[in-house]
């Protein structure tokens, strides 16, 4: 065996291999330190005798014991802990070929853990990253645009905060699931769009954090089959992310949807997305946030073109939308989706009605949609001074070249 | 696992309360009490007095210091607190949500530490 090929079957396995050895040790950080050490000897052992037929339950065993040693370890040095101690050995000397069902339910109490509603929102996305996707500490501090050192102390007061204030590893129960589920899927959706469109940056898209939460999606929804919310974020992730090649220049430069290339979308993903959305629609029940916002992104993916497209109906999807999860960024989507069914001054009427209710104060893209409407006006000045109030309100370098791009153009005509 | 759970309230909202709204606010406080008893997750609890009664002691280079009032500033005030047993945080942020001030003021929910 190859190290890129151990490496992979790390990545893929460290998420599940990690959350049965937390339920079998009882406490993170040794189950984390107990996982590294089964990495180590399977980087010495599998490059010559290949990787065992079921790596998953070999990485669990040789962790588990790595764990008992060190305990034991541990108690020869500091000759206390006895309870803690008789009951991870006795735990640990359980017969243990978990099946895949009880690996599965580990994760599942692994990601409620992570998710838990005790942490700030951005802790959640780090956790998760780190625990259950299992990208190193490194990685996530990238995605955080912070220091390795400064992602260190965060995730290590994380763990320290599951231990002592007695955070339970477990699956909800029934009554505190739903809510439970839509902070998780609210992380998932979070790690997503931060790879969809990063907040700042050189890079326009971070692909690996979409994939990332695609691959979580995918997992939780093989979890907890037939839930439509998991099953509605999966597909608009799955038909968002369908676009990426289409989305940027060689060059780094934003396409927008109007002038992307369509036969650089993946058709693959989009069949999987439109059965989702599908499927999702089709739950009983009231229709979902995650469901309805995918079902707009389907219609986009169906369209052979920008002017085909169905804006009517997308129009009236948002409306939906806003009845069931009001918020000020659908209301300005609503109102870029009138423009193409009743013109841009309609669309600028409702923005400004948007902005006299106070909403949106500080929401960044607010003086980009502004600026388009302006544009398709022939407001050239209005449309500069927006353009270059969305260039101060921005910090990601491909949105500025793209106003930049903008004004010039109008500049030339 | 034992949970403080520390009860905060705008004094200035709660002296504003008319005789009814207070009669109700103790029912439901009695209530609640009941079933935290009668659940095994009760060990000790109590309502305090105003911060207008509070004195805050400092020993500085061995000297003690005496301030009138609370030892800072807030828009909430610390108002009561209830000491409970439970499970996990669930259970003991479950308990939380339903002292009845959870509804008009804040209250804060922090693990016992214990020595081992």
């Amino acid at each position: 065996m190859t190290p890129r090929e151990i490496e992979k079957i790390f990545r893929d396995e460290a998420g599940r291999a990690l959350s049965t050895l937390i339920r079998l040790v009882g406490d993170f950080d040794l189950a984390e330190d107990a996982l590294q050490d089964a990495f180590a000897a399977a980087l010495e052992r599998w490059p010559a005798a290949g990787a065992p037929s079921n790596p998953r339950a070999w990485l669990v065993n040789v962790g588990r014991n790595k764990a008992v040693d060190r305990v034991r370890r541990n108690i020869a040095f500091r000759g206390k802990q006895q309870q803690l101690t008789h009951e991870l050995l006795l735990n640990a000397s359980l017969p243990c070929e978990p099946s895949d069902g009880g690996f599965d339910d580990d994760v599942l109490r692994l990601i409620f853990t992570c998710c838990h509603p005790s942490f700030a929102a951005e802790v959640q996305v780090a956790l998760t990253l780190k625990t259950v996707c299992g990208l190193t500490t490194a990685q996530v501090a990238r995605a955080f645009l912070v220091s390795e050192d400064a992602m260190a102390q965060r995730l290590l007061r994380a763990k320290q905060k599951i231990r002592l204030a007695g955070i339970p590893y477990e699956v909800p129960e029934r009554d505190a699931l739903g809510p439970r589920l839509s902070g998780v899927l609210a992380v998932i959706y979070l790690v997503f769009t931060e790879g969809y469109a990063a907040t700042s940056g050189e890079d326009l898209m971070r692909p690996d954090l979409a994939c990332e939460a695609i691959r979580l999606a995918r997992l939780i929804d093989a979890l907890m089959p037939g839930r439509g919310e998991i099953k509605g974020l999966l597909a608009l992730m799955l038909l968002h992310d369908s676009r990426r090649a289409g989305r940027e220049t060689a060059g780094g430069d934003i396409v927008l949807l109007e002038a992307q290339d369509r036969s650089l979308w993946d058709r693959a993903q989009i069949s999987e997305g439109l059965l989702l959305v599908e499927e999702a629609l089709r739950m009983p029940g009231r229709p979902q946030s995650y469901a309805v916002q995918a079902a707009i992104a389907a219609l986009h993916a169906r369209a052979p073109s920008y002017d085909d497209t169905d804006w009517r109906q997308i129009a009236g999807l948002y409306e939906v939308l806003l009845r069931i999860s009001p918020s000020p960024v659908i209301e300005l989507n609503h109102a870029a989706a009138v423009s193409m069914v009743d013109g841009p001054a309609r669309a600028l009427d409702l923005i400004d009605a948007l902005e006299a209710r106070g909403g949106l104060k500080g929401y960044e893209l607010l003086p980009a949609v502004r600026a388009d409407l302006l544009r398709r006006l022939g407001r050239r000045d209005a449309a500069r001074a927006a353009y270059l109030e969305a260039t101060a309100a921005t910090q990601l370098e491909p949105l500025r070249r793209l106003y930049a791009r903008r004004i010039a153009e109008m500049d030339r005509d | 696992m034992q949970y403080l759970l520390l009860i905060y309230r705008n004094e200035a909202e709660q002296a504003k309360m008319d005789a009814s709204e207070l009669q109700k606010m103790t029912a439901d406080y009695r209530a609640f009490t009941q079933s935290i008893i009668q659940s095994g997750n009760f060990k000790a609890g109590d309502a305090l007095q105003m911060t207008a009664t509070a004195t805050t002691v400092r020993v500085r280079d061995g000297k003690m210091l005496t301030t009138d009032g609370p030892f800072a500033e807030t828009r909430e005030q610390l108002g009561g607190y209830y000491l409970v047993e439970a499970r996990d945080l669930d259970e003991a942020l479950g308990i939380a949500a339903r002292i009845p001030t959870a509804r008009v003021g804040s209250i804060e929910v922090r693990p016992i530490m214990v020595y081992d």
